[in-house]
């Protein structure tokens, strides 16, 4: 069925305006996602397993650093064929998707304001075949980042981490992390500093694994550092440049992150469609009544629109033009979008869509963290007013 | 271990579908893969390769749209490709195509090494003949062995296990030779996107009847004994009686009962 | 200067394994006598091997108006270079009209080899063999496409014609041993340098159930509805109660439940029986590839859109683990009563 839809539009993705190429890339991840992956998603959502090989095979595509810049070892994919790709993982699994692009989410920081040998130190241990996560979030600090409480106090040539972090992505499986630590509580936001911790590091403890409503095959769990010694060259930026590290990082992923949530509610169109084709009742298939085709229209309409949000904060990126508003407007809608998409797919399959033997129930599940993590959508909205309010 | 591997770009012939009104093949909008076969040949020259290190080939002969085959094939694991593309190839029977290939393959040892095996996929899904492999064999002089699924080299002497109706077999030959590969126990591997980035900036160059020491009568329908009088879509069968919503001991003892009517017990 | 006048007569090679000979060969002597005789030529059986002589008489009882026997140890086992020699000899001294060979794994070894030496044309695969009433040239149908189209193709212009043929898609006749007939000895020698492949070793299913499925009259195949390697037992079972030789789908080869032998499809055998049963076979295009030439094809999933139900002459949509106890309890029944 989908297969028409791409023949109708020259065999490209919906949406992502891509030349023969860069869909041959896409093409290759969805096969290896359909073959590999689809066949044991279901499994590893009821048992919450972490699905360990198959991030191994990931690895060895490369998935986990797609748009990393080749010189680091990175597949050097440009972003819009990467938004591509995301959408094609996370269609078939939003935790898996959400477990690779934390990876490179973690990477992030350390290429925007790490010295050649920290992104070398870095990508030595992401590239080859390994998780990295991004520790900013605590307890008590979530969308509050001032009132971040571990602390980096330096020590000589070191400095000594202590403080614990939470709902840290791949916090439970990560070879590496990027810390945002307090260097001067005084100063609040700017005395938050970053760091490169690996984990190999004396005094790391991983704590508590979530057990979450949805993205149940994405590792979400506690980092506790206690007297964590690193040496001063683990010091991304300086001193203070924390939380500007942090944004800027936050605001280049969170298209890949909207675009996942994309993904999500393609794939529930997707079994709508499906479904309403094979539902007989009243004597015909159910995609014959209105009804459900004004549904899968409006669902249809509001999943392109994010898709294409995506799509313009990602060119905006490309031209190097301000795209804060626009990226945060992208996630933020994908992620309403995601949400409301599920729920109509939910009540298209009916009884069978509240049924556990069928996959739109877990695609609400999911869909509903895209509007917490990497912002609240509540930030979202204050971010983009504080851009209009400017 | 210099090794060529002949590959084809074919139609995916899963998504073909009969045009009912006109009762002729749809080809359009069906998606080019490179041919099953020659992707499991290129997998065991991979495979070989890491055994016994080397350089993998490929070679097609199509035209320009092929090169996106030959790019698949750079993605997973072959270090250099050709395309041989001329008009004056087209219409090309089995004997035609493999008189062609053979003459760009003396052609590109001349440039470089012998090659110590050609591997080809055991027949193409199109064309579904299985000749031009053994053709292949013929006009090069060389020995040949067909239905391989698993090929071993240790010095000059090539093993291959091979499938021959009820029975496998295993046949020793020797370098150089042609062989033909079925499916084998091993899954093809997937590109990497890194791989598969730079499969795609590779520039693959096309070599034309110009380069090659080519007879053109020899080649296209000229070159073709075997000419295609009609082509028709085979009659469907006719959708026969089934039975459902019994018990599986019901369904099963009215199965047999039509089949006891039909004679056919 | 070779014209097409000078040659005469239609060719059957006797393929020859184990020292008996294969079916096919011996089903292709029927249509050989049907086109021979409408050419007003004789028909011609080629026997190579080691030792037999026997089979030389067998083709006469099957239809064959002269053998031509080549015999030697170096023939004992197929070999393309020692096999293509010896037809490329024959070939060239008596000069056929038309060559046919079964469509065998060894058939389709050589006949490229050879048709490629003469610079003749071969068609492969051949599911059909006429005369073509314009040109007299033999008509030879063929499917392409994964079996979604068919094409009839000529030799219109070079000698011998050459064409193989599937094994079961024609029939043996009734034979006929009283027949006599004339078989002539030709001493053709290969020597052994020129052999450049050898036969170490030959590994037979050790399963002890009959594997040679494209000579199957009866296929019992199974498919991912099986659910796992154990349930094979349930076809097995099935199978040797009709004596039928057992078939799989691609997904059941895939996931390691059976040999890769008994795969039916694109990637794994064709097959023409008179019937084929799918149990728990979805029906994919590339198995129907492999099938669709079946004479009756029954189908049993659970599914009731399977593509196979397309295709199916009989079907039942159910539970295969309950279906097929029943049909083999009453199969055995049957089996008893006659």
């Amino acid at each position: 069925m989908l297969n028409r839809l791409n023949k109708y539009l020259g065999g490209k993705k919906m949406g992502y305006i891509l030349n023969e190429e860069q869909n041959s890339l896409v093409d290759m991840v969805e096969k290896f996602m359909t073959n590999e992956v689809k066949p044991h998603v279901a499994e590893f959502d009821i048992t919450g397993e972490f699905p360990k090989e198959l991030y191994k095979k990931a690895f060895e595509l490369g998935l986990h650093c797609i748009d990393i810049p080749e010189e680091f070892g990175g597949g050097g994919v440009d972003y819009l064929t990467a938004a591509a790709i995301y959408e094609e993982i996370g269609k078939v699994d939003a935790g898996f998707a959400t477990g690779l692009c934390a990876t490179s989410l973690a990477l992030k920081p350390v290429l925007i304001a790490g010295t050649p040998e920290q992104k070398k130190l870095f990508s030595d241990i992401i590239i080859p075949g390994a998780f990295g996560a991004f520790c900013l979030t605590e307890p008590d600090a979530g969308s509050d980042a001032g009132s971040i409480r571990t602390t980096a106090v330096r020590d000589g040539d070191e400095y000594i981490i202590n403080g614990g972090k939470c709902f840290i992505t791949n916090g439970g499986v990560s070879d590496v992390y990027v810390v945002f630590a307090s260097t001067d509580k005084s100063k609040g936001l700017k005395g938050l500093t970053a760091f490169i911790v690996e984990r190999s590091r004396a005094g790391i403890t991983v704590g508590k694994e979530e057990n979450k409503m949805g993205i149940r095959l994405s590792n979400t769990s506690e980092v506790i550092f206690e007297d964590v010694r690193i040496p001063v060259t683990n010091l991304l930026g300086k001193e203070g440049d924390g939380f500007k590290i942090a944004m800027k990082t936050l605001d280049l992923s969170r298209p890949f992150v909207g675009v996942i949530a994309v993904g999500i509610a393609q794939r529930a169109i997707d079994e709508s469609i499906k479904y309403s084709k094979e539902r007989i009742t009243f004597g015909k298939p159910i995609a014959k009544f209105q009804a459900i085709q004004f549904m899968l229209a409006d669902m249809d309409i509001e999943t392109e629109a994010a898709r294409q949000m995506v799509v313009h904060a990602i060119q905006l990126i490309l031209a190097n033009k301000p795209y804060s508003r626009e990226a945060a407007i992208a996630k933020c809608l994908a992620g309403d979008v995601a949400v409301k998409v599920a729920l109509d797919a939910i009540q298209i399959l009916g009884g069978y869509g509240y049924s556990r033997d069928y996959p739109v129930e877990k695609l609400l599940r999911d869909a509903k963290i895209f509007q917490i993590f990497e912002g609240t959508n509540q930030i979202q909205r204050v971010i983009i007013a504080g851009q209009l309010l400017k | 271990m210099n090794i060529l591997v002949c590959v084809k770009q074919v139609p995916d012939t899963t998504e073909i579908k009969i045009d009912p009104i006109t009762n002729t093949l749809i080809r359009a909008g069906v998606p080019s893969i490179v041919n099953p076969f020659d992707a499991y040949a290129l997998d065991l020259a991979v495979r070989i390769k890491e055994t016994n290190g080397g350089l993998i080939t490929v070679l097609s002969m199509g035209p320009e749209q092929a090169k996106a085959a030959l790019k698949e094939c750079l993605s997973v694991g072959a270090d250099k490709a050709i395309l041989v593309s001329d008009r004056a190839f087209g219409g090309s029977d089995t004997l035609a195509t493999s008189y062609i290939l053979s003459t760009t393959i003396k052609a590109i040892e001349n440039k470089t090494e012998k090659f110590d095996l050609i591997l080809c996929g055991k027949q193409a899904i199109d064309g579904d003949t299985g000749q031009v492999g053994p053709e292949i064999a013929e006009h090069l002089g060389y020995a040949q062995v067909t239905y391989a699924e698993d090929i071993t080299v240790d010095g000059k002497i090539v093993r291959v296990t091979r499938e021959n109706d009820d029975r496998h077999e295993i046949i020793e030959t020797q370098i150089p030779a042609v062989i033909t590969v079925i499916k084998t126990a091993y899954e093809p591997r997937y590109a990497t996107i890194r791989s598969k980035m730079a499969a795609n900036r590779v520039q693959i160059p096309t070599m034309t009847s110009g380069d090659l020491d080519i007879d053109l009568e020899r080649a296209g329908l000229k070159g073709s004994p075997t000419k295609v009088k009609k082509t028709f879509t085979p009659q469907l069968k006719k959708s026969g009686i089934i039975i459902k919503g019994e018990t599986g001991s019901e369904s099963a003892l009215k199965l047999i009962s039509l089949l006891s009517d039909a004679r056919l017990i | 200067m070779n014209i097409l006048e000078d040659y005469k007569n239609l060719w059957v090679y006797i393929e020859v394994v184990d020292g008996k000979a294969k079916s096919v060969g011996l089903e292709l002597l029927n249509p050989g006598r049907r086109l021979a005789t409408i050419n007003n030529e004789k028909l011609i059986a080629v026997v190579i091997g080691n030792d037999v002589y026997d089979i030389a008489k067998i083709a006469i009882a099957y239809g064959a108006d002269e053998v031509i026997l080549v015999e030697g140890l170096e023939y004992k086992e197929y070999s393309t270079d020692g096999y293509a020699n010896v037809l490329e000899k024959l070939v060239a001294k008596y000069k056929p009209s038309t060559l046919l060979i079964g469509a065998t794994n060894n058939g389709r070894d050589v006949a490229p080899r050879l048709s490629c030496r003469i610079k003749t044309g071969l068609t492969a695969d051949c599911t059909g063999i006429d005369i073509d009433e314009e040109s007299g040239n033999v008509a030879w149908t063929r499917p392409a496409f994964g079996g979604n189209l068919m094409a009839t193709i000529l030799c219109p212009n070079t000698r011998p014609q050459i064409g193989t043929v599937r094994p079961g898609v024609f029939k043996k006749i009734e034979p006929d041993f009283t027949r006599e007939a004339k078989i002539s000895r030709e001493k053709i020698h290969t020597p052994k340098e020129e052999i450049r492949t050898k036969l170490i070793e030959c590994i037979k299913e050790t399963s002890g159930e009959l594997v040679n499925l494209e000579e199957a009259k009866i296929i019992v195949s199974g498919g991912r509805g099986l659910g796992k390697a154990e349930n094979f037992s349930l076809i097995r079972e099935f199978a040797e109660v009709l004596g039928a030789s057992v078939g799989s789908s691609r997904a059941a080869v895939d996931a390691g439940w059976i040999s890769h032998i008994n795969q039916v499809g694109q990637t794994g055998k064709t097959v023409q029986p008179k019937i084929y049963i799918a149990c728990g076979i979805s029906g994919a295009v590339q198995h129907l590839a492999g099938m669709n030439s079946s004479d009756i094809i029954i189908a049993i999933n659970k599914d009731e859109d399977a593509p196979i139900f397309n295709v199916a002459n009989y079907g039942i949509v159910g539970n295969l683990f309950e279906v097929l106890p029943v049909l083999i309890e009453e199969f055995k029944k049957i089996k008893n009563d006659k």
